[in-house]
């Protein structure tokens, strides 16, 4: 067995070992990659009912003006991201990305506008560099404080909104990234309707000291179950969403990633905030002329799953190579296999075949929209 | 003759033929399997060689040829239904069936006492 005793525990670490959970080093922590029901049956309860997961692992942060006027914040951390963060209206959250200054992706994150300050959520794996590239950035306009004293968890599915109402909070009328504040057992909460599962969810910061107790007692709600890192990961992939790491990364622009979506028209060009963030000249540029590159899904045709790393060819003799892939496994939703990965623009139709390299055989992949499996978001 | 190795498969000998599987604790690690891929009959493996690959959600993992031998049938039902391998990996869901070289090598490998040491 991996010697995992130099590892973080997140507040909940007690519950997940009594919950039965196998725990595994992840980005620095001991976290839950499975409970005794396993991956396959988590990944369905979650699109079926509700799942509960552990993510306090990842980076919360807060960054509050100087100045006292939220708008101070928000354009100290345009010049970060190529994301429309003034415009972001309170209570609403927006996901962005950290570029550098070639056009490739440091992090992605979450932005809420909680009023007076910004509250950003970042992966666990980046949030050491987030923060001091955050503080550099920043300190000049803004405190920047990463909380070490809040939990995180996610509450996903179709039954999610109806057990926080039942237990205590009334959030049916939030929409999809709105975030609010909340009494979850008499503990105060932020909570944000958003997740990475492609369903229905909330995601809800709480107090490190009543995390334990919050989390406990949705789970005694029949309809909730815990979820590990290994249904997160298949429910995320039908779902089309990024990994960090994985799917995008430094070398990756957020043109090539396919996640233009994510760069509101201010900050494009003709925009009233166009550029001004690192590697803007590129990113624009691509805007303007495309990418040699794209992300797009991946269907293998037959049962056996191709997993990142795979590379992908315009042939079934290995011989033109035009992508690879980046992300992929079995999808329990889609009762198939489902992949991501990168293409030469040549090949980006949906429908195209190109052949992955898996086990020394080249196996046929058709290029398919994201996502696999439709989101259920309320907006 | 029932024999394990530390690669996780068990081995049911009769007649020089060794029946393949992998055990219960394998199956229970791997979690839910949903790809097998079996090697082809007639083929000649050296003992170590990976003769069969599962799959479950999130990883792929290899399956070792246990001894030196030749595949002389393979469990279809295990690829048309992978969930077999962890509903009954140590009756219906075998892998395969190996003629062996050395009709005598199966007697060096673990018992039943030894392998369950093994895992305990």
């Amino acid at each position: 067995m991996e010697d995992i005793s130099h590892l973080k525990h997140t507040p909940l670490r007690a519950l997940h070992l009594s919950l039965g959970a196998r725990m595994v080093p992840f980005a620095g922590y001991e976290m839950p990659v499975q409970y005794p029901d396993g991956v396959m049956k988590e990944h369905l309860h979650t699109r079926n009912a509700a799942g509960l997961f552990d993510v306090s692992h990842m980076g919360q942060v807060i960054v509050r003006p100087k100045s006292g006027k939220i708008e101070d914040a928000a354009l100290a951390l345009e010049k970060l991201v190529p994301v429309d963060v003034l415009g972001l209206g309170e209570g609403r959250q927006r996901y962005a990305i950290f570029t550098n200054a070639e056009g490739g992706i440091l992090d992605d994150l979450m932005i809420a506008n909680r009023g007076d300050h910004l509250f950003l959520v970042v992966n666990a794996a980046c949030k050491d560099a987030d923060f001091e590239h955050l503080q550099k950035g920043l300190s000049d306009t803004c405190e920047v404080t990463m909380l070490e004293d809040r939990a995180l968890i996610a509450l996903q599915g179709p039954r999610a909104e109806a057990v926080l109402g039942e237990l205590w909070a009334d959030v049916s009328a939030m929409r999809f990234m709105d975030v609010a504040e909340a009494d979850l057992h008499d503990v105060t909460c932020i909570i944000s309707r958003s997740g990475y599962t492609g369903e229905d969810g909330f995601e809800i910061s709480i107090p490190t000291a009543s995390a334990a107790d919050v989390t406990q007692r949705l789970l005694e709600h029949p309809d909730v179950k815990p979820i590990g890192l290994g249904a997160r990961d298949s429910l995320r992939l039908e779902a089309g969403l990024c990994l960090y790491g994985n799917d995008i990364d430094t070398t990756t622009t957020p043109v090539e990633g396919a996640i233009e979506w994510a760069m509101q028209k201010a900050r494009r060009a003709g925009g009233a905030r166009e550029g001004g963030f690192p590697g803007a000249e590129r990113i624009l540029g691509q805007f303007a002329d495309g990418a040699t590159r794209r992300r797009v899904g991946l269907k293998p045709e037959g049962r056996a799953p191709v997993r990142g790393g795979a590379n992908l060819f315009a042939d079934t003799e290995g011989k033109t190579l035009v992508g690879k892939v980046t992300s992929g496994g079995f999808g329990p939703t889609v009762d198939g296999p489902v992949a991501m990965g990168y293409v030469d623009t040549t090949h980006t139709d949906n429908g195209t075949t190109v052949y992955a390299e898996v086990r020394g055989k080249y196996l046929p992949v058709a290029v398919a929209a994201l996502p696999f499996v439709k989101q259920t978001y309320k907006r | 003759m029932l024999k394990f190795t530390d690669e996780h498969e068990w081995l049911k000998v009769e007649a020089g033929v060794a029946t393949v599987g992998i055990t219960e604790h394998a199956a229970g690690q791997l979690g839910d399997l949903v790809f097998v891929e079996l090697p082809e009959t007639g083929s000649t493996f050296a003992k170590g060689d990976t003769a069969a690959t599962v799959e479950s959600v999130k990883a792929a993992s290899d399956v070792y040829c246990p001894l030196d031998g030749e595949i002389v049938e393979v469990n279809q039902a295990i690829v048309d239904d992978p969930s077999l391998v962890n509903s009954d990996p140590q009756g219906a869901a075998w892998f395969f069936k190996l003629k062996l070289a050395d009709p005598n090598a199966a007697d060096a490998l673990l018992d039943e006492a030894a392998y369950k040491e093994l895992v305990a």
